[in-house]
């Protein structure tokens, strides 16, 4: 059963230096609280695995908390180059950072096949790339049909870390909109951390919802706004404008360390995040 | 802007459309695809349906989404699944017509590089890397590529290859279990490339109004291809100017995912 817990304690519990973990989230419902919470406890020699790393897993990388990524797109989406993540794979800063390289179809092959236990997913593709080589996939040869086909090691974390907008008081938790390969990472975690936008006294079908059920989830915790700037189907909308200026502040190694310190490390959860957020622009105003 | 009305990048993206037909299944990447597609729903084929690769379904954005995974698009589908079943039940399946794709880099038989410019473990440029685009052009009925045609984006050697066009050439899809036809034309913005029936290396078949073969061929890292008759391309209209432009875009770069 899940424990409805603050985040802090959720964190510090269930994640420790060099553990492998799955922040995932499609740009949609991206778990930001929860990362900023592990940059603020200064957690190190983490595996970050994720199909889209984005803004925040360039802000733990760039803080110096990932030794290793897993992953198959990585870049700000619809903007360009993510440049924390640039500058430790181009010139190891703030410390060298080592790649296993998928495709997206290849990375939720393997979240699937964790997901159900299996040793491994299978798929047609990474034929003929040089991808291939860099994700540690084998050949396979169908026993029914004689197909070759491509099979990948399955993922299995050891903390999946998922944002949603749900919760009852049990800890059951639905979500939805795009629920891009979150179900996965949750089943396919040994541990799992969910946040949420809110506990609500009963969880009401929604049309395309996940519902994640209490006893398969580690700790929820209550995080209104904790998928920003990323947003929350129903709750709020993506923060366009600050992927676009994350462009600006993550581009110089100084302006990101500063900007971390104000919005991260000095501020003590997401509700003084938001508001250090605001302050900033009215000032910048 | 040139002095006809409309920038180089427009005629790309108008040419682009006019390559769907109405009723397609399209997997749309992110930038120039996305706005490609879209125009190509506003004007001559309304029914195309536009999945990209957040699991959405037949999207019909009321303006052009700045991430693939924008709420517009999940409001805005006919359904909308996990990222494993976009890949597994619907591309790996069979079910897409034409895939849409960018690249930084292109080689003479259509193969894609997203991932690194220079050597993968010292790069000179890490770029985010190949996302869907390896199962999208192995499974796509059709693959259409869209990138400006520079000698630094149409090399003779790719960096690495992160998507198969057409491999080494006539019988590499074949060779390598390909279900789709692989990359069919190439829109850049100078012209049109398509592969050679026979050989499968990218060959050019169309100049944009205004463009010469003799700057496609400047644009070109490898010795270009020209077929016999060239054609010569029709300039945007009206109608498809005005309906492009009315497209709001968040932002004009292309990320290539």
């Amino acid at each position: 059963m899940a424990e409805i817990v603050p985040l802090t304690d959720a964190i510090e519990e269930l994640v420790h230096d060099g553990d492998v973990v799955a922040l995932e989230g499609f740009t949609h419902l991206i778990p930001h609280a929860a990362g900023h919470e592990l940059i603020r406890r200064g957690r190190r020699d983490l595996t970050l695995v994720r199909l889209t790393p984005d803004v925040v897993y360039d802000q733990l990388i760039g803080m110096g908390c990932a030794s290793k990524l897993v992953f198959s797109w990585g870049g700000n989406p619809g903007v360009g180059s993510l440049h924390r993540f640039r500058d430790a794979v181009e010139r190891g800063w703030p410390r060298p950072l080592e790649l296993v390289e998928h495709s997206h179809a290849g990375m939720a092959a393997a979240y699937a096949a964790g997901a159900a236990n299996l040793p491994f997913g299978v798929l047609r593709g990474y034929a003929g790339t040089d991808l291939a080589d860099r994700t540690g996939i084998a050949w396979i040869t169908c026993p029914f049909t004689g197909e070759r086909l491509a099979s990948v090691r399955a993922l299995r974390p050891d903390v999946g870390v998922v944002h949603a907008q749900q919760a009852d008081k049990a800890g059951n938790v639905q979500l939805w909109g795009i629920t891009g390969v979150q179900k996965e990472a949750v089943l396919a975690s040994r541990r799992s951390i969910v946040t949420v936008e809110e506990i609500v006294p009963r969880l009401v079908p929604q049309p395309g919802g996940v519902v994640l059920p209490s006893w398969v989830i580690s700790a929820v915790c209550v995080v209104p706004g904790g998928a920003h700037p990323s947003y929350a189907h129903g709750y709020y909308d993506r923060d366009n404008d600050f992927y676009l200026r994350w462009d600006e502040i993550s581009r110089d190694r100084d302006r990101f360390a500063a900007w971390m310190k104000r919005h991260v490390l000095e501020t003590a959860d997401v509700h003084e995040y938001r508001v250090s957020l605001r302050d900033e622009a009215a000032t910048a105003a | 802007m040139t002095e006809n009305g409309y920038s180089a990048d427009e005629m790309m993206a108008v040419a682009a459309a006019r390559r769907l037909r109405d009723g397609a299944v399209c997997f749309v990447g992110i930038g120039l695809p996305s706005r490609a597609a879209n125009l190509a729903r506003a004007t001559h084929a309304p029914n195309c349906v536009l999945i990209y690769e957040s699991g959405t379904i037949g999207a019909k954005p009321r303006s052009l989404p700045l991430s693939i995974g924008d709420g517009e698009l999940a409001e805005t589908a006919d359904a909308v699944v996990s990222v494993p079943e976009i890949f597994s039940y619907w591309l790996q399946a069979g079910r897409v017509d034409v895939g849409f794709l960018g690249a930084a880099q292109i080689d003479r038989h259509g193969n894609l590089n997203s991932t690194v410019i220079g050597d993968y473990d010292h790069p000179k440029v890490r770029l985010p890397g190949a996302g869907g685009a390896p199962e999208i052009a192995a499974s796509c009925r059709d693959t259409l590529v869209m990138l400006r045609q520079t000698p630094r984006a149409f090399v003779e050697r790719l960096d690495f290859r992160s998507t198969v066009g057409h491999g080494e050439g006539a019988g590499s899809r074949e060779q390598l279990g390909f279900t789709g036809r692989g990359v069919t034309a190439v829109i850049t913005d100078l012209g049109v490339l398509e592969p050679d029936p026979e050989t499968r290396e990218l060959t050019l078949t169309r100049v944009h109004a205004g463009v010469t073969v003799e700057e496609a061929r400047a644009a070109t890292g490898w010795k270009l291809r020209v077929a016999d008759d060239v054609e010569v391309g029709e300039a945007p209209t009206e109608v498809e100017l005005t309906a492009l432009r009315a497209l709001k875009t968040p932002s004009d770069q292309d990320s290539g995912e």
